[in-house]
């Protein structure tokens, strides 16, 4: 689908193919998508980064 | 030292008349002692701040602005610009990128807030204010999910509909009803949202941020920070 939109769209194409059914986990009562579980990871990464790495440069 | 007219008194020929009453001066008077120009745009901020942590509220409103420019556009430009046009799919995408960013540095200021106890020292409206902001994004965003006019918003439509009325709101927030939902989506939620967050931020500015859980002010000899000794 992307090749059809972008020329040379194959090299550009997310890696990940979004156009087929989504793929979810389920624990329990608990059913939440792969890409969504992604997001969240990624927010937690990103949160304990920003905990964690110094901030550049002095504001006092 | 106050500058004239800073701490909100009228100066000149007019100082008697605005001191004696009418509202528009007494809503200025207080306004201007309770956020003056020094306070409102500051160009100081505590040590304590010099942490990533605090960047993702700017950053929260940054995927603000570029949400509502884009989706100011969009309105503008109409359906069949932002369906067909190269140019109108580029803006499309960047609403909903934006959208996406805007979710995600929320959720990370919200955590980042709700582990700093930032309702601390007279804060709770802050918090309160921030959490409404929370939640009527999620309802602005659902909503255009269901304008998109394609079959994803269709589908989303036709579940959204049955929780909706084992609720017993159907009736009044009828997601298969586009007209209605795209006013939602374009006017009255952006509107709450933007006052929200002008309140939001006025609020920051007024209160000033949190500071870190058992922070010492060294100006006071080590003796609590306001904010913190506030919160006892």
């Amino acid at each position: 689908m992307t090749g059809l939109l972008l020329p040379g769209g194959h090299a550009l194409a997310a890696p990940v193919d979004l156009n087929g059914a989504g793929r979810y986990v389920h624990w329990g009562v608990i059913q939440v998508s792969v890409a969504n579980l992604v997001v969240i990871g990624l927010m937690v990464i990103v949160f304990v980064a920003a905990l964690l790495l110094p901030f550049p440069g002095d504001r006092r | 030292m106050s500058v004239p007219g800073e701490d909100g008194a009228a100066t000149g020929p007019y100082t008697n008349v605005s001191a004696s009453g009418g509202w528009t001066g007494a809503v200025r008077r207080r306004a201007v002692k309770a956020l003056p120009p020094a306070k409102l745009l500051p160009d100081t901020q505590p040590a304590y701040m010099a942490s990533w942590i605090y960047v993702f509220g700017v950053l929260t409103l940054s995927s603000l602005i570029v949400a509502l420019v884009s989706g100011g556009l969009l309105a503008l430009k109409g359906p069949g610009w932002w369906h067909v046009s190269t140019t109108g799919r580029y803006v499309n995408s960047l609403h909903l990128l934006s959208v996406q960013l805007l979710m995600f540095f929320m959720v990370i200021h919200l955590w980042g807030k709700f582990f700093m106890a930032a309702w601390r020292g007279g804060r709770a409206l802050t918090w309160i204010t921030g959490a409404v902001c929370f939640f009527t994004a999620i309802g602005t965003a659902f909503t255009g999910y269901l304008v998109q006019q394609n079959f994803d918003s269709q589908w989303i439509a036709g579940q959204a509909k049955d929780g909706l009325n084992a609720v017993g709101i159907g009736a009044f927030f009828n997601v298969m009803n586009f007209g209605q939902m795209l006013m939602w989506h374009i006017v009255l939620l952006p509107f709450v949202l933007g006052l929200l967050t002008a309140g939001h931020i006025l609020l920051v500015r007024w209160r000033g941020i949190v500071p870190p859980i058992g922070a010492t002010d060294p100006a006071a000899g080590g003796a609590a920070a306001p904010a913190a000794r506030d919160a006892r």
